[in-house]
């Protein structure tokens, strides 16, 4: 009911203008059937086969004139408002200088920094980064069946369909967390594939964007490297780490993924107890997730997590 | 009976006399025991059975509904698998809309029709067998599936591709399309004979300005209903073709299109929406007016407004669909449809609220029913006025927002109604009243646990927790309104078992109700309770819209309504046929006698649908053959039923 | 007494020309599954504005008419059998009634013999493509009407043989034959969308 980006702004009093017209109409009709029902005395359930008298009365069309009036009215003005307000929030008013592609999968998001410059192009997942005091524009796929993507504080929801490249734009005032979630039914796990949108400003939203384009650092010590030699054994057919061996693309691209707040597709925190328990039973965090059980001693998973923290 | 005439002048009695009904008795009775069990056409054990099996039904899904609540009543419960979730929420769905609110308003139409219209019989007794079988036989179908764990788990809705082979790997799907297009059968059949006997078979004189509204809305409900089944039927049917075949209709990666299945999903699944509530608002329409002592408001508003809403229902499925990318003008098109449509849809409204405010209330349970719809039925309507605004939509849609705008509809404007109409019908069905204190509370119970349930659910959906979720984050702000829901929703099931308690306990002990115990206007109520196997000695004549309350209301036409003289019509099981317009007799109608064809045509097409689930080709066939064959028997030209020609009287 | 009773004249007595509720209900029976050829169509209507790259739509190119046309005069005709079956048992005409029957009958047999030599001829199989999905489909679908058609009207050709049948009492022909020209009706529109749309500009 309130908005943090101007494609909500919009929307919002929209919103509130039906809701209180609602409200009015449910008052106003509760009030009307209670003035009926109670304004005369009224008759007690007699015995079966009373006979009642009955009111040979023909008036009364005048209340369905007057209020299929009002009605219409009240619908046509609606009809109006919306379509200015649907106008307005179609298109951003400025062409957006940004766009990110979204692909969602059973059941995270993958999210693709657009460029035409190929080497600007980058890959994380289930967070989003944005600069404020911009429209972006989003591409939305749906990499298997559909799923909808949604920023609630942001704008309205709109699906990724297979088969086509759905758009939509979003724009946020000032920098913030702004969460979101899958909004249509996509199987298991659609009550867990959420996703974070980050607006930073356009200063801070530049530094975040070099700094995916590059690698992590590489291992500083033993432990580490096993980790790495681990993860690409286990972990690499599936997942990504920019500079590394690792170039699976089924699961989410891991690179920085020490900087995110969540992981599991908003599921989890990200910290290390977390992290450990999603590695060890993914099963157990999302029954159905796509993330087989990796068959790991407990020492190899911790290394491949001594690894995984090394991923700023 | 063998009949001689090509045409005859049918016989007039001015009395009803014993004889005479004995004689009517033994022609229209149905055989006793299992034999009449399985062979029965009488449309007023058709209407029961198809009333108590929707009932079952609706407890089905309300366990189900039940279980998921207790799931949801707090974030993070581990009470059910998601895969038990996402199998209970579908068959919840598929279960209320399809096995019990569109069967329930069949059986209340079907009982009631042939009363109110001063008719012996539906015009196709054995299909209206055959429709309500094969409704027994789909529902069988699909929870048989459902028991042994492959129920639906793709929504109600069950979009592609989540639903195709590729993600949807075993056969629950499979289950839920062959039964859904077996239960089309029995619908499409049911809404035919239903528009066919509003066409030919009122009585004399009832023109159709004289129909009463529940008439109207089935009417309405049955037309659409033909146009638009196919749309979903064909929609499960190449979904089958596509994940048992190989086709590829709805498989994006070679050039089909999951939007399609949308569309013919939607195309149906509006309609069918005004088709589940249009006949319970006829049941208000025509109840109240009996518990407020005057006639209804605006008879002729609400009857062309019913249509209307119906028709404009043709032409707004696209707003379950806002979010899906498609062009800003097809969203305004529908957008606007959407706003529009609530003129017709509010006519009643406002015609149910001038009717009670101008007359005067009896407060029975049934009142108390109808009454609380109008209130109930304008919160559902403005949460989907909301919505119809499609910017607002973007925000609202696929939240739980729309669960509360559709138990809104559906529980206000289908339960509530049916719950109204059982306290008003059952002494007709059943020659007893129903107990008016229990009733009380079983009212306030339903209201008050029906409105702390579903209410919430506008709040957690404008704080945008989405639907069909298993569970739900903490801290969301969602955590409270969650467990009000579920507390609530218990209170309401409390509430409908003591509904159930009622009909059980009057059924077997209620007081004796005579045949017009509300002293009602309609024919229903001058006959007996309950009445007898060929409803009326003798077919009333109509002079106006409330027959038995002419002496008082002064509005009729000439010398007035008459029940106790009319045709007699007892050359056999024999009914007349009225012209469409103006009710004036033009042919003496030869009715069947009871058969078992319909109840073996429903067991040899529900095996063509086993065959095909279990890819049985042979046993598809086989039921196709046995189809065919009893469909030859059934439609075999018979004498008695005038389809032949008169043996020459000289050999 | 209302001023619809008493009734002087002699009402008919069982099923009699569009009286006869069965009439009314082959009607409905006819609207709804002509809804159903509406959804087919529009499926392939809908599916034909889709992307098809690299394969064309319709597949295999133009759709040949070889076969297809002289099919439709086929079927033609076979309406024509039975709107004469029709006028003769008007005319109480037993021997024509029956002729026509079997005519119309056999024309549909010959209608699904050269359609089934069509289908062998494409060049795809039914799971090939979206396409050739819809043309198998939405073909098939009216193959099998004319099937049920075909079988009524051996029946009603029987059943008329029989003798059951005179200038009063023929509710099972006229019933009969409205759904056979409602078939033949819809194979106009299924033969104008797939045979005929394409040579219009309908292709990609």
């Amino acid at each position: 009911m309130t908005g943090a980006g101007d494609k909500a702004d919009a929307v919002v009093p929209l919103t509130w203008g039906v809701t209180i017209i609602s409200i009015a109409v449910i008052l106003i009709i509760s009030l009307l059937v209670a003035g009926a029902i109670w304004r005369r005395p009224g008759i007690a359930p007699q015995p079966a086969g009373s006979k009642i008298a009955v009111d040979e009365k023909t008036d009364g069309l005048s209340w369905i004139w007057i209020g299929v009036g009002i009605s219409s009215l009240v619908l046509l003005f609606t009809v109006v408002w919306t379509m200015v307000v649907l106008a307005k929030v179609t298109s951003p008013a400025t062409k957006p200088a940004l766009t990110v592609e979204i692909t969602g999968h059973q059941w995270w998001w993958q999210v693709r920094y657009l460029s035409n410059d190929p080497s600007q192009v980058f890959s994380t997942a289930n967070e989003i980064h944005i600069p404020t005091g911009q429209p972006v524009l989003f591409k939305l796929i749906g990499a298997d069946v559909i799923h909808s993507f949604w920023i609630p504080a942001l704008g309205g929801k709109t699906d990724a369909i297979p088969g086509q490249t759905n758009e939509t734009w979003l724009e946020a005032h000032t920098p913030g967390l702004y969460r979101g979630q899958c909004t249509e039914y996509c199987g298991l796990q659609h009550a867990k594939m959420g996703m974070l949108l980050i607006a930073q400003t356009p200063q801070d939203f530049a530094a975040w964007r070099a700094h995916q384009l590059q690698s992590p650092a590489r291992p500083t010590d033993g432990g580490q490297w096993a980790g790495l030699a681990n993860f690409i054994t286990h972990c690499s057919s599936c997942h990504a780490v920019r500079g590394t061996d690792a170039a699976g693309s089924l699961g989410p691209d891991l690179s920085h993924l020490m900087q995110r707040h969540t992981i599991a597709a908003g599921s989890l925190p990200n910290d290390p107890q977390d992290l450990d328990r999603w590695i060890a039973d993914p099963q157990g965090v999302k029954p159905g997730a796509l993330m087989p059980k990796p068959e790991l001693s407990a020492n190899e998973r911790a290394s491949i997590i001594s690894y995984l923290k090394t991923l700023n | 009976m063998t009949i001689t005439d090509y045409e005859r002048v049918p016989t007039v009695s001015t009395e009803q006399n014993a004889v005479l009904a004995e004689k009517l008795k033994r022609l229209w009775e149905t055989e006793p025991g299992i034999a009449g069990f399985f062979s029965t056409v009488d449309h007023k054990e058709i209407g029961i059975r198809y009333i108590i099996t929707a009932f079952a039904f609706l407890i089905a899904g309300g366990l189900e509904a039940a279980l998921m609540r207790w799931q949801l009543a707090w974030p993070g419960r581990h009470a059910l698998t998601p895969e038990q979730y996402d199998q209970l929420f579908s068959t919840h769905g598929m279960t209320m809309i399809f096995l019990y609110a569109g069967p329930v308003l069949s059986g209340f139409s079907n009982y009631l029709w042939p009363l109110l219209l001063g008719a012996r019989d539906m015009a196709l007794p054995r299909l209206n067998a055959l429709s309500y079988w094969i409704y027994l036989c789909a529902g069988i179908f699909l929870y048989a599936a459902f028991a042994f764990g492959f129920g639906p788990n793709d929504g109600w809705f069950n979009y592609v591709p989540l639903a195709a082979r590729a993600y949807n790997a075993g056969p629950n799907i499979d289950f839920y399309a062959l039964g859904m297009i077996l239960l089309g059968i029995s619908t499409t059949v049911g809404s035919i004979n239903f528009v066919v006997t509003f066409l030919r078979m009122r009585a004399p004189g009832m023109s159709i300005n004289r129909v009463p509204i529940l008439i109207w809305g089935t009417l309405t409900a049955s037309a659409a209903n033909i146009f638009a089944i196919p749309a979903v039927s064909l929609a499960f049917f190449l979904l089958w073709m596509d994940r048992n075949v190989g086709t590829h209709f709805f498989d994006v990666t070679t050039g089909g299109s999951a939007m399609l299945w949308q569309h013919l999903f939607w195309m149906f699944g509006h309609p069918w929406v005004y088709a589940i509530v249009l006949p319970a608002m006829g049941m208000v329409s025509d109840g109240l007016p009996v518990f407020v002592r005057r006639p209804l408001v605006g008879y002729t508003v609400v009857a062309l407004a019913t249509v209307a809403t119906m028709v404009l229902g043709f032409g707004v499925w696209v707003h379950h669909m806002f979010a899906t990318g498609l062009p800003s003008v097809s969203l305004s098109f529908f957008s606007a449809a959407s706003l529009i449509i609530a003129v017709p849809s509010s006519v009643g409204v406002f015609a149910w609220i001038a009717t009670i405010w101008t007359g005067r209330p009896v407060f029975t349970t049934a009142f108390m029913f109808f009454a609380s719809v109008i209130v109930l039925f304008v919160i559902g309507g403005v949460s989907g006025f909301m919505t119809g605004s499609v910017p607002v939509d973007w925000q609202l849609t696929d939240t739980y927002f729309i669960v509360a705008h559709i138990h809104y509809v559906l529980i206000g404007i289908n339960v509530f109604p049916v719950v109204g109409a059982t306290y008003f019908w059952f002494p007709k069905f059943t020659g007893r009243m129903m107990d008016e204190r229990l009733g009380r509370w079983n009212f306030w119970t339903m209201f008050i646990g029906f409105n702390i349930g579903f209410f919430p659910m506008h709040i957690s959906g404008l704080l945008g927790m989405p639907r069909r979720v298993y569970t739900y984050a903490d801290g969301m702000g969602w955590d409270w309104l969650n467990l009000i829901t579920s507390i609530g929703s218990y209170i309401f099931a409390i509430g409908v078992l003591l509904f159930l308690i009622n009909v059980w306990k009057s059924y077997r002990k209620g007081s004796l109700a005579g045949d017009n115990p509300w002293d009602a206007p309609s024919l229903e109520w001058a006959t007996t309770s309950p009445p007898p196997p060929y409803n009326f000695v003798v077919i009333p004549t109509v002079a106006s819209r409330h027959p038995l309350w002419e002496d008082r209301l002064q509005q009729h036409e000439g010398e007035g309504s008459h029940v106790d003289a009319g045709l007699v019509l007892d050359h056999g099981r024999e009914a007349i046929g009225t012209s469409s317009l103006d009710a004036t007799p033009d042919i003496i109608l030869r009715m069947p006698r009871d058969s078992y064809a319909p109840v073996i045509l429903a067991l040899t097409a529900t095996t063509i649908f086993i065959g095909l689930a279990f890819h049985l080709w042979w046993l598809a066939a086989l039921g196709a053959l046995a189809t065919g064959v009893d469909i030859i028997g059934w439609l075999w030209p018979e004498r008695a039923l005038g389809e032949t020609k008169e043996p020459a009287i000289n050999g | 007494m209302a001023d619809r009773l008493p009734i002087e004249t002699a009402l008919p007595v069982g099923a009699i020309d569009t009286r006869a509720t069965g009439w009314w209900a082959m009607i409905f029976v006819v609207f709804t599954e002509a809804a159903l050829f509406a959804y087919l169509l529009f499926s392939y209507y809908y599916l034909a504005v889709q992307p098809h790259a690299p394969l064309t739509f319709p597949e295999g190119g133009l759709p040949d008419l070889k076969l297809a046309v002289p099919n439709t005069i086929i079927l033609l005709l076979s309406s024509g059998a039975v709107a004469w079956a029709q006028l003769n048992i008007e005319k109480n005409d037993k021997r024509h009634l029956v002729w026509g029957l079997g005519i119309a009958a056999v024309l549909g047999m010959i209608f699904l013999v050269v359609q089934y030599f069509e289908w062998a001829a494409k060049p795809f199989a039914l799971a090939s493509t979206p396409y050739s999905s819809l043309y198998f489909t939405v073909t098939g679908f009216h193959m099998a009407h004319v099937v049920v058609g075909v079988i009524m009207l051996w029946m009603l050709f029987a059943w008329s043989a029989m003798g059951y049948f005179n200038r009063v009492r023929y509710a099972h022909i006229h019933i009969g034959a409205l759904y056979w020209h409602f078939v033949d009706a819809v194979w106009i529109a299924v033969f104008f969308t797939f045979y005929i749309t394409p040579y219009l500009g309908l292709r990609t």
